[in-house]
């Protein structure tokens, strides 16, 4: 028997109306049809394949592992509550959230996978286009309705798209995935330039606000930085192109090599010239039509559901003192809020030696109790795999902190080299060449000395155990590439990529090293930057002012002794 | 196989012809190329006339002549192959074509729903399929979000009350 919970906060986030709530239901029905279907053999795995897929079931390494959604990474308490629920009843008791993020559960039961699904359809989530060749679960930035630098929630859009690209006749067998995020500040913090489409709320020069659209980013085994398709599309105009930009896609793509089609390669096999000029008859067509049109009231009836939550007046608005150990949580962790008194803090999900990501049952039904007590009842999920509370008041952050300590979820790292990506890698992946968990673990040691990381300052290291890039090793200022070189692990270094809005895809350094070398040859190549770094400048900043050469010679130092 | 036209079984009046048989009589199905070679032999014929494209032929190529044809049956090479999907919805809106839209080759139970929402309206199918299987694709999903050339009321219009 569970303890009873402390009554949840609703937060303002979108809610099912008794649409919605038909849609998912209806959808678990039909999927469970399908998996009953496969069960009898009636499907089969060829077939069941994408059906299942469509619904974020993969087949893993060891057991099915469940996607679940987090429609632009927000979640209520009581979607934590159920995630841990889920956890404990139907999987090891451990969840892990993504990049793209979503959350994972690594051990799951076909049989179960219906009554999952039920359970989840409970408290408004699905797994619907978690995977597969389809649009996939719109991404946001994670400050998002919190940040003071944004030109307003881009949420409320990212709803609007979730719906439009739920079970889209047109489009749930593309030539592949198809990932949106959606962002609406100069600082980037979701990646936007890699992705297939990417939506940033803009104003123009007269002052309104529309949405600049780039598509063919990607990162996989063909990075690219996306090109812009158009730098402003009207409020209303938005579903239209966005259509318009996959119907190009799904009518051109490649269809012959699975490595070839995504919309990064047509793109840069056509020009975005010409991308943009059949982009453009497409959507004068649509618009024309008029049906795709987004009406005023449409977009203001969602965003009521975004609406800021009643904060505060008259809070202190200055971090408390509480002890070192907080003011260097504060440093890297909490950020500035929109309303006074307010900030944003984030819970990195990166203490040292853990697995990136990954969340007991017991430390989510944690978590949901300081979103209920702290933060409005609210959590996002961000690409980097943390957590973030967006709505905590300043004068709570030392309680907040305590109970994070308890939990061992207060490492103050935010942004530094220890806040490492990693996938999963060949502890739990089909597809990975190499182990991702056990690099991050060893970098994260090696580098554990907090004063250390202060002196280093903002550097991303992202790893990957193949090159289908799911660490997004090619954004990371020090990117991490697992191979399989005659069947020993090996790793490549990257310098210099970025997934901000100074997006660049890193260069290779050359040959790899070995699983027990590599954390060194970060060590070495941090060595250089810092000896050669000038005030103010970030390791990104320094590798693009020296160039490669240095670095290299450093990393391979050891080897050539 | 057999043929599945506007909810009800039906005959198949349609001859497919390959690309080296002699035309006979009555209507038939030949492939884009056929069609573009003998095109002026086919439409004087004065009999319905089908073409079949393959999931890479864009119906953008058969000009014109589209309104002139009865039917065209777009292929799914392999179930994975979604290209179809949107030669229907182009046939049904950019192109006006208002003749049959034929579902042929590798799709799936799981996907009559969405070929119907872009505009097919006749299916070959298996011989176990039946049409119970045919009503419960379509009913499945009772609401849809997104517009599309069947025309359906989307979510946001029962929302709105429109």
């Amino acid at each position: 028997m569970n303890a009873p919970f402390p009554a949840p906060v609703a937060p303002n986030m979108y809610r099912y109306d008794e649409f919605d709530a038909r849609f998912v239901g209806e959808r678990v029905e039909q999927f469970a049809g399908q998996v009953a279907r496969r069960l009898k053999g009636e499907l089969t795995e060829d077939q069941f394949k994408p059906l299942r897929l469509m619904n974020g079931l993969y087949l893993q390494l060891h057991a099915y592992m469940l996607r679940v959604a987090v429609p632009y990474g927000t979640l209520s308490s009581r979607q934590i509550r159920k995630l841990a629920h889920i956890a404990r009843t139907y999987d090891k008791g451990f969840g892990h959230f993504t990049t793209r993020q979503n959350l994972q559960f690594n051990w799951i039961k076909l049989v179960d996978v219906p009554a999952i699904l039920r359970e989840l359809a409970d408290v408004e989530m699905h797994c619907i286009q978690t995977s597969g060749n389809c649009v996939r679960n719109v991404t946001a930035d994670q400050f998002a309705g919190a940040t003071p630098e944004e030109i307003e929630d881009p949420r409320p859009l990212a709803e609007i798209i979730r719906q439009w690209s739920s079970l889209h006749p047109e489009f749930v067998f593309l030539a592949r995935k198809f990932k949106i995020a959606v962002g609406a500040t100069p600082h980037d913090r979701a990646a936007l330039q890699f992705h297939d489409m990417a939506v940033e709320v803009v104003r123009n020069a007269e002052g309104r606000v529309g949405y600049k659209v780039m598509a063919g980013g990607g990162m996989g085994r063909t990075p690219y930085i996306a090109h812009v398709m158009r730098e402003f599309v009207e409020r209303e105009d938005i579903l239209a192109y966005l259509e318009a930009v996959l119907r190009v896609y799904n009518q051109d793509s490649r269809r012959d090599n699975i490595h070839k089609q995504r919309i990064k390669i047509l793109i840069n096999a056509i020009g975005p010239e010409e991308m943009r000029r059949r982009v453009d008859r497409e959507f004068q067509e649509l618009k024309r039509m008029g049906t795709l049109q987004l009406p005023r009231e449409e977009l203001d009836r969602i965003t009521a559901y975004f609406a800021p939550p009643a904060f505060e007046t008259g809070l202190p608005d200055t971090l408390p003192e509480a002890g070192p150990d907080f003011a260097n949580w504060t440093r890297t962790n909490v950020h500035p809020h929109r309303a006074p008194g307010y900030a944003i803090a984030t819970i990195t999900l990166k203490t040292i030696g853990q697995v990136p990501g990954d969340c007991s049952a017991e430390q989510l039904d944690v978590i949901a109790d300081i979103m209920d007590e702290f933060s409005l009842g609210e959590v996002r999920v961000t690409h980097e795999q943390n957590l973030v509370l967006p709505h905590v008041r300043k004068k709570d952050l030392p309680a907040i902190f305590a109970k994070l300590q308890e939990l061992d979820f207060a490492a103050p790292n935010a942004g530094l080299i220890t806040d490492i990506i990693a996938c999963p890698g060949l502890d739990y992946c089909d597809l990975a060449n190499a182990r991702s968990i056990p690099v991050a673990q060893a970098i994260a040691r090696k580098f554990a000395d907090l004063d250390r990381q202060h002196e280093i300052g903002e550097l991303k290291i992202k790893i990957s155990g193949c090159i289908n890039a799911c660490g997004h090793h090619h954004a990371g200022h020090i990117g991490i590439l697992g191979v399989d070189k005659k069947g020993v692990e090996f790793y490549q270094l990257l310098l210099g990529g970025s997934g901000a809005e100074d997006a660049s895809i890193g260069e290779i350094m050359g040959p790899g090293f070995g699983e027990h070398d590599i954390a060194d040859a970060v060590e070495r190549v941090v060595g250089v930057y810092l000896a050669q770094r000038r005030p103010e400048e970030r390791f990104l900043d320094t590798y693009r002012r020296i160039g490669m050469a240095p670095f290299k010679q450093a990393a391979f130092q050891k080897e050539a002794a | 196989m057999k043929l599945l036209k506007h909810g009800a079984w039906a005959q198949d009046t349609f001859t497919p012809v390959a690309d080296d048989a002699a035309l006979p009589h009555g209507a038939v199905i030949v492939s884009l190329t056929r069609f573009q070679k003998d095109r002026e032999a086919l439409l004087e014929r004065n009999t319905p006339l089908g073409v079949r494209l393959q999931s890479h032929e864009n119906p953008e190529l058969l000009g014109d002549d589209v309104n002139r044809l009865s039917l065209v049956a777009l292929e799914f090479p392999k179930f994975r192959d979604g290209r179809a999907f949107s030669w229907a919805r182009l046939l049904r809106t950019r192109l006006g074509f208002t003749g049959e839209i034929r579902a042929v080759g590798d799709f799936l139970y799981d996907q009559i729903n969405y070929q119907r929402r872009v505009g097919f309206d006749a299916w070959e199918v298996p011989d176990r399929f039946t049409l119970e299987d045919f009503q419960r694709a379509l009913t499945e999903m009772t609401n849809v979000y997104q517009p599309s050339t069947d025309g359906r009321k989307t979510i946001r219009e029962l929302r709105a009350g429109i």
